[in-house]
């Protein structure tokens, strides 16, 4: 039944390429921790993988809750925290997510770098997974922000500080994150749709190069 | 790609009609112990996610994540820190070398030059050898990168005050505070400055939910103690005792 089902689509689709692409490939006994402990550093980059899909799965349920204004930003996070069921747990994972975020795109860079993994020819997938660590980064500085707390908002007024002292166009940047002259509700807006659509949709695409590069190349050969 | 002439399509698609089904590569063309991802490497990283994910919910729920009072912009004196990945950034701008008049090179230089000798790291680094020890160079730089991040980390977290930094953020809960009475005039003329026009805390803690004795208000007024400095009150004894009462009073609510 199954095996029909899937031979109606490919006759159409022609499918079974993309498929292999995607599940049908060889794991080489290198970064295999089943046959080498040691190879368990090449699970960080699929640790990261894992997530960042925690992330996007517990931020989208965050936002059935939250409200980017000035005037109910807290009170909407302090309800969730305090009066939905699990509301606790949901906004939790995403607190914590985010740290063991970036600590495991951290480990996958130094796993990269130490294996000298991003030579010749894998120089284009190393800057794309650096500006993914960049990315990562500025979703943790504009997400900081949402909760509208008090250190919230002056780590922030901190983070502005230093992006205005860029020189030439340092005011510019300031300007074009803090949306006025000071940091208040049209920051808020900004930081909330740069934490939730610009910065993820960047993040998908350049996640979507890395993956495309990788299956393309396979797995760096043992040292 | 087999273009042309005999090739043919699924209907008008560009989809090419194969006739019969061509078989994946087999394995054993691949040396070593290699492993099928789809389903026997999966299953197995799957386990592995399991436990991951069991030990993420339990931190979640041991531990709930932090929410500070709501963001107040007219206060002033609070101590701003950020999350503690960018620690290390954060404490490199406290030194005199990379502040004041050299601020631009703790916030622009150093981390951009970080930046982009990380991004450029293929071409900085061309050589074939890959084994980390045959290109001490490269290791050598990012080793010292790392000890540096951990090192302003560790240095940025054993200076700042965590105590204070805890009481600057709580949630105090609201209190209705009658500001007709003879004791919140004089707590606005001698305390407010600090402690907060609802009692709520500013530079000093809050007062609410502290529950102190009058004694101890007196005392903390006239002889200070802790961060509060000697002889805030002005004023006579019978102020002090009224001042005292009433303090006393809200801090109980």
């Amino acid at each position: 039944m199954l095996q029909k089902v899937y031979d109606y689509i490919d006759e159409r689709l022609d499918i079974t390429p993309l498929w292999r692409d995607l599940a049908d490939h060889e794991v080489p006994e290198h970064v295999n921790p089943a046959y080498h402990f040691s190879a368990f550093v090449y699970c960080f980059g699929g640790l990261t993988f894992f997530t960042i899909v925690i992330q996007i799965l517990s931020g989208m349920f965050l936002t059935m809750y939250y409200v980017p204004d000035i005037n109910n930003a807290w009170d909407s996070v302090y309800y969730l925290q305090n009066q939905v069921a699990y509301g606790q747990i949901v906004r939790g994972m995403h607190h914590w997510g985010a740290s063991i975020t970036i600590v495991m795109v951290f480990l996958h860079t130094l796993r990269v770098f130490f294996t000298g993994a991003y030579k010749k020819p894998r120089e284009l997938n190393w800057i794309v997974g650096v500006l993914l660590f960049f990315v990562i980064l500025g979703l943790g500085f504009t997400g900081y922000l949402l909760p509208w707390d008090m250190k919230a908002l002056f780590a922030t007024k901190v983070g502005l500080q230093i992006a205005e002292s860029f020189p030439f166009i340092g005011d510019w940047i300031k300007l074009l994150l803090q949306g006025s002259d000071i940091v208040g509700a049209q920051t808020l807006a900004r930081f909330f749709a740069i934490h939730v659509f610009f910065l993820p949709a960047l993040l998908m695409g350049l996640m979507a190069a890395h993956f495309l590069m990788i299956r393309r190349q396979g797995i760096s050969g043992p040292l | 790609m087999h273009r042309g002439k005999g090739m043919k399509f699924v209907g008008d698609s560009r989809v090419p009609d194969k006739a019969k089904f061509v078989p994946p590569k087999d394995y054993s063309e691949y040396p070593g112990k290699t492993e099928v991802f789809l389903p026997n490497f999966l299953l197995k990283e799957w386990m592995v996610g399991a436990v991951f994910l069991i030990g993420f919910l339990i931190l979640t729920m041991s531990d709930a994540a932090p929410l500070e009072k709501e963001a107040d912009p007219t206060s002033s004196g609070y101590i701003p820190l950020p999350d503690w990945y960018f620690l290390f950034l954060y404490q490199l701008l406290k030194y005199p070398y990379a502040s004041g008049h050299f601020k631009l090179i703790g916030t622009v230089i150093i981390p951009g030059l970080a930046a982009l000798a990380l991004l450029l790291a293929p071409w900085l680094d061309r050589g074939f050898e890959r084994r980390p020890v045959k290109r001490p160079i490269a290791t050598g730089i990012m080793l010292l990168t790392v000890v540096s991040i951990v090192y302003l980390t560790w240095e940025a977290t054993v200076s700042h005050n965590w105590a204070l930094s805890e009481e600057q953020g709580k949630i105090v809960k609201q209190v209705e505070v009658d500001k007709s009475s003879k004791g919140y005039q004089l707590y606005s003329q001698n305390c407010a400055g600090c402690h907060g026009n609802n009692l709520d805390g500013g530079v000093g803690p809050a007062l609410i939910g502290q529950n102190l004795p009058e004694a101890v208000v007196e005392s903390m007024a006239t002889k200070g103690g802790g961060n509060m400095p000697p002889g805030v009150f002005k004023g006579s004894e019978e102020d002090l005792k009224t001042l005292a009462k009433f303090v006393s009073e809200v801090s109980k609510k």
